[in-house]
C-alpha cells in the first residue's frame, strides 16, 4: 500500500533505510528540522542542516523513488537563548524559497519555559508573514499537557487558522483538545515513548480518523522508519478495512500538505475514493 | 468524539493480546524487585517509583480511560511557564507531583 510518512528525521538515517521505506510502500515523507541531540555552536551549523534538507536529502530520497519535503525552523531544545534562536530564525527566509520547502515545524517547546515561548511566539509570527502553515512539537512526557495548551494558546492569540497547523506527538491526554480545538493531530509511533502502534489504533477508535496521522518520527533515538506500516498491520490484524490505513496514512496526509503550494501527489499515486 | 469502536469482540481481544500483556504486566512486578534488590537509597522515595505505585491502582478501578488518567497523573498541571529551561530531558513523571 502506498503510504506517507510525514515526520521522520532522515538526516539520522541510513540509505538502507530508505531502500526498506521504499520496498514497504512510503512514496513521500516530510522531515522537520529538530534537534540533532547535540545543541548546535553556531548559526552556520544550522544553515549547513538547512542546506542539507533541501538540497541532499531530497537526492537521497530521489534515488529510491521518494519524494522528499522539509519543514524549517529552530527546535525548541536549542531555543533557551533568544539572541542564537533569532540568528538561527533571521537563515530561514531564504531557505523556504527551495522547492521542496513545505513550511515551518517542528516549532513548539520543550521544557515550556519563558524563552522557549517567546521564540515559538517569533517563529509562529514568521509563518503567518510568509503565510506558512506550522508543524508543531509538543514536549515529551510530563510536559507534554501544560506544553500543548500553552502552544495551542500562542496560535490562538495569533490568530493562526488552526487547520493549517498539525499539532504532533499527541497521546490520550492531548489529542481530544488538540481535535476539539480544530487542529490538525499527528500520533508518532516510539517503542518506549509516545504511542505504540496499538494504542494509535485504539486512539483512532476512539476520536475518528479526520484530521490525524501516524508518524514514525524516525531520528537518532529508538525509532522504527517502518513503524507507520506496522501500525496499517495492527488495524488489519484488528479487522480494520485496509481503506482506513489509506485514510490516515495517504488521504489524510495529502489533504493536509496539499494546503502548501510546494508539495505534489506523488508521481502514480492515486488518492482512495 | 464518534462512538468508540473495535471490530474485534471481548474475547477475541483477549485471545489476540492476552499473552504479550501478561509478559508486560511480570517486567513490571520484576522491575520493583529489581529496584529493591538494588543498593543505595531507598527506592520509594524515587518520585518516579512513587509515581508509579499511584497509577498502577488505575489498571483494576473500573473506570476507563486508564491511559488518559494515567497520563494525566504523570503530568506537571502547572499553566505558567518556568522562568528557564536549566535541562533539556524529561524523567517521565512531574518531579514536584504528589504521588
Amino acid at each position: 500500500m502506498a503510504y506517507i510518512d510525514p515526520h521522520i528525521h532522515m538526516v539520522s538515517r541510513t540509505t538502507d533505510d530508505y531502500r526498506r521505506m521504499a520496498e514497504a510502500g512510503c512514496v513521500a515523507i516530510t522531515e522537520p528540522a529538530f534537534w540533532a541531540g547535540f545543541d548546535r555552536s553556531s548559526p552556520a551549523g544550522f544553515a549547513d542542516y538547512f542546506r542539507q534538507l533541501t538540497q541532499v536529502e531530497p537526492r537521497r530520497a530521489a534515488a529510491y523513488g521518494i519524494d522528499h519535503y522539509c519543514w524549517l525552523c529552530i527546535n525548541p531544545k536549542e531555543a533557551e537563548d533568544p539572541v542564537f534562536a533569532r540568528e538561527v530564525i533571521a537563515l530561514v527566509p531564504e531557505f523556504l524559497k527551495a522547492e521542496n520547502v513545505l513550511c515551518i515545524g517542528e516549532i513548539g517547546l520543550n521544557k515550556n519555559s519563558k524563552n522557549e515561548l517567546v521564540i515559538l511566539e517569533e517563529q509562529i509570527e514568521l509563518a503567518k508573514r510568509h503565510n506558512q502553515m506550522i508543524l508543531v512539537h509538543t514536549p515529551h512526557l510530563e510536559d507534554k499537557l501544560k506544553g500543548t495548551r500553552l502552544t495551542m494558546d500562542a496560535l490562538a492569540n495569533a490568530g493562526i487558522d488552526p487547520g493549517r497547523v498539525l499539532i504532533d506527538h499527541v497521546e490520550e491526554h492531548t489529542v481530544a483538545e488538540v481535535l476539539d480545538r480544530g487542529f490538525w493531530a499527528g500520533m508518532t509511533l516510539y517503542p518506549d515513548s509516545k504511542c505504540t502502534p496499538q494504542r494509535a489504533v485504539d486512539i483512532i477508535e476512539c476520536y475518528g480518523n479526520e484530521r490525524i496521522w501516524i508518524n514514525s518520527a524516525g531520528d537518532w533515538g529508538p525509532s522504527d522508519p517502518l513503524s507507520v506500516p506496522k501500525c496499517h498491520r495492527e488495524m488489519r490484524r484488528r479487522g480494520h478495512e485496509r481503506s482506513l490505513a489509506e485514510k490516515i496514512s495517504l488521504a489524510n496526509p495529502v489533504a493536509f500538505l496539499s494546503q502548501s503550494p510546494a508539495f505534489k501527489l506523488p508521481s502514480g499515486v492515486r488518492l482512495p475514493a | 468524539m464518534p462512538n468508540p469502536t473495535c471490530p474485534l469482540d471481548a474475547g477475541q481481544a483477549v485471545d489476540l493480546y492476552f499473552m504479550e500483556h501478561r509478559a508486560k504486566l511480570l517486567d513490571i512486578a520484576a522491575f520493583l524487585d529489581r529496584v529493591e534488590r538494588s543498593s543505595g537509597e531507598a527506592a520509594g522515595d524515587d518520585v518516579r517509583i512513587r509515581a508509579l505505585k499511584k497509577a498502577v491502582p488505575l489498571l483494576i478501578d473500573g473506570e476507563g480511560q486508564r491511559v488518559r488518567r494515567m497520563l494525566e497523573l504523570f503530568s506537571d498541571h502547572t499553566s505558567e511557564p518556568i522562568p528557564a529551561a536549566h535541562s533539556q530531558g524529561a524523567i517521565g513523571v512531574d518531579p514536584q507531583g504528589s504521588y
